[in-house]
């Protein structure tokens, strides 16, 4: 999406306020994703291929259903198939749409050392943008959900768009406009909670009663939910995380330490700067060129 | 080696030794600008020396070889001139006198003193650290090879040393400046007589022992 959309409330590598003179005064948005409806079907893949103009690489069967069978910087989203044995013995087939998770604190956008390569919209959209990527790969290292691909072509981070272009022009995303058993919903984060709410209480009826919603609070809560049938165990769905939050090395390390690093830089420059004016030069000067000679001298007449 | 030199001075380094050193120092400088660039928004403009960004991440892993390279070669030469005796402890309990200039009460210093000594272990540890966390988060081309974890630990450890060394070349630096005639060892690579006699006296008679002049 354009950048002059004066709606963006956090920019990456960046300390003074963006243009946000717009903002998100309907609620901020958020695609719910119902993996209890979810039928493994791809046509959300297909969708997000053709709106963003992304063909992946046609690849071999790995033996499973996954295809492909990673996210790519041409395959911003994918079904990740699970084989789940309860302990009634019966099989769930947990299919779990996987891509961009749009958390409202996202670890790639603190990460990211190049200015405004990573915004958050007022919205709640976390997008990358392409022209200002310059590959070094933090956002891989600060994402909670191994998320962003980079592209071996030209070395650009990519990952879901939550299809901020379409989003900006009233649209709903590509893969919730094609889902065909409304599995995947989109509206304003509450209407999504409210939404999930319901459909948790179905899927309680029915037997689940550990179903609930994934919003998880880590990460500041995620602009893309999940409803699952196991809430309790999050890491069946081809493990997705129980409790992602920004990992404390990369807190630390795009935290506290970028001030400190500066301040022992600057601080042992000015005590050689302070010991200079204070204290001043040692200089060697003629006396001890003299000594110097002098032992030279009593050296030389030792030696035979 | 050179006939046009004066009579009172000694060499201190050669040709291709200060050749090295300042391959070291320029790759340092060029490093170190490049990686505050990444290292904090505020400096992200020294990017634009680079050539932007995207040129800034190529080329500071690379500048990073050459210099691992040419500091490898140069510590080698050094290495044996910079093992720690027990004098060397004596003078790091008296740094107060060194600091202020009272150079005479310090114990007589070969070619290195402590604080050079210990700069060059830190640099050492350094480059170390720097070369094997930069490999790791090198994701060009290896980063795909190690867990995220590993990766986010080699870019907390990057920058720590990232830091440190930069902390020690400006101790290194200003050492230099302070101390009139030692930059001179390693742009002409020579000193006076009288340098060497009052700043590293036994190496000063272990080089002029047996001097027919």
């Amino acid at each position: 999406m354009a950048l002059q959309s004066l709606d963006i409330i956090r920019r990456s590598a960046t300390t003074l306020p963006e243009p946000q003179a717009r903002g998100a005064h309907a609620g901020q948005v958020a695609k719910l994703i119902d993996v209890s409806k979810c039928i493994g079907c791809k046509a959300c893949q297909v969708a997000c291929m053709e709106w963003n103009d992304l063909r992946d690489e046609i690849g071999s069967c790995t033996g499973h259903y996954d295809n492909p069978p990673d996210l790519s910087d041409q395959s911003w989203t994918l079904m990740r198939f699970a084989e789940y044995e309860n302990p009634k013995g019966d099989l769930e087939w947990l299919i779990r749409k996987d891509g961009c998770m749009h958390c409202a604190d996202p670890g790639c956008l603190k990460a990211c050392p190049s200015p405004g390569a990573i915004v958050q919209y007022a919205n709640g959209i976390v997008d990358f943008h392409e022209e200002n990527c310059i590959g070094c790969g933090y956002c891989v290292t600060g994402c909670p959900f191994n998320i962003p691909r980079i592209s071996k072509k030209d070395n650009k981070a990519y990952k879901c768009t939550l299809c901020s272009d379409r989003v900006s022009v009233g649209l709903e995303p590509a893969c919730v406009k094609t889902c065909p058993t409304g599995a995947i919903t989109f509206g304003s984060k509450e209407d999504m909670q409210q939404h999930a709410a319901e459909r948790i209480e179905d899927l309680k009826s029915r037997g689940f009663a550990q179903a609930g919603l994934y919003d998880p609070m880590g990460v500041g809560g995620t602009h893309v939910m999940y409803v699952l049938q196991h809430a309790d165990q999050p890491q069946l769905y081809s493990g997705l995380p129980a409790n992602p939050k920004i990992s404390a090395i990369v807190g630390l390390w795009k935290g506290i330490s970028k001030p400190l690093g500066l301040l022992a830089i600057f601080a042992t420059a000015a005590v050689g700067f302070l010991h200079y004016i204070g204290i001043g030069p040692n200089e060697t000067d003629e006396q001890d060129e003299e000594a110097a000679r002098r032992e030279l001298k009593n050296e030389l007449e030792k030696t035979p | 080696m050179n006939t046009k030199r004066k009579a009172e001075e000694i060499v201190r380094y050669e040709t291709p030794t200060r050749i090295n050193h300042w391959i070291v120092a320029i790759s340092f400088v060029l490093l170190a600008l490049s990686g505050l660039a990444l290292f904090h928004p505020a400096l992200f403009w020294l990017t634009n020396l680079f050539g932007g960004g995207s040129w800034t991440r190529i080329l500071h892993p690379l500048i990073g070889i050459v210099m691992v390279i040419a500091f490898a070669l140069l510590g080698a030469k050094m290495w044996h001139e910079n093992a720690m005796q027990p004098r060397d402890w004596q003078w790091l309990r008296q740094i107060k006198d060194l600091v202020n200039n009272r150079e005479d009460a310090l114990p007589e210093v070969g070619k290195y003193n402590a604080g050079q000594k210990l700069i060059f272990y830190t640099i050492i540890l350094c480059l170390i650290g720097l070369l094997l966390s930069g490999i790791v988060i090198w994701r060009a081309y290896f980063a795909v090879y190690f867990s995220v974890e590993l990766i986010r630990f080699a870019s907390l450890l990057h920058a720590f040393c990232g830091i440190v060394l930069i902390c020690a070349i400006i101790i290194h630096i200003y050492a230099a400046i302070w101390v009139k005639g030692s930059v001179r060892a390693m742009t002409r690579g020579t000193v006076s007589y009288g340098w060497a006699w009052k700043h590293h006296r036994a190496w000063f008679r272990e080089v002029t022992k047996g001097q027919q002049k």
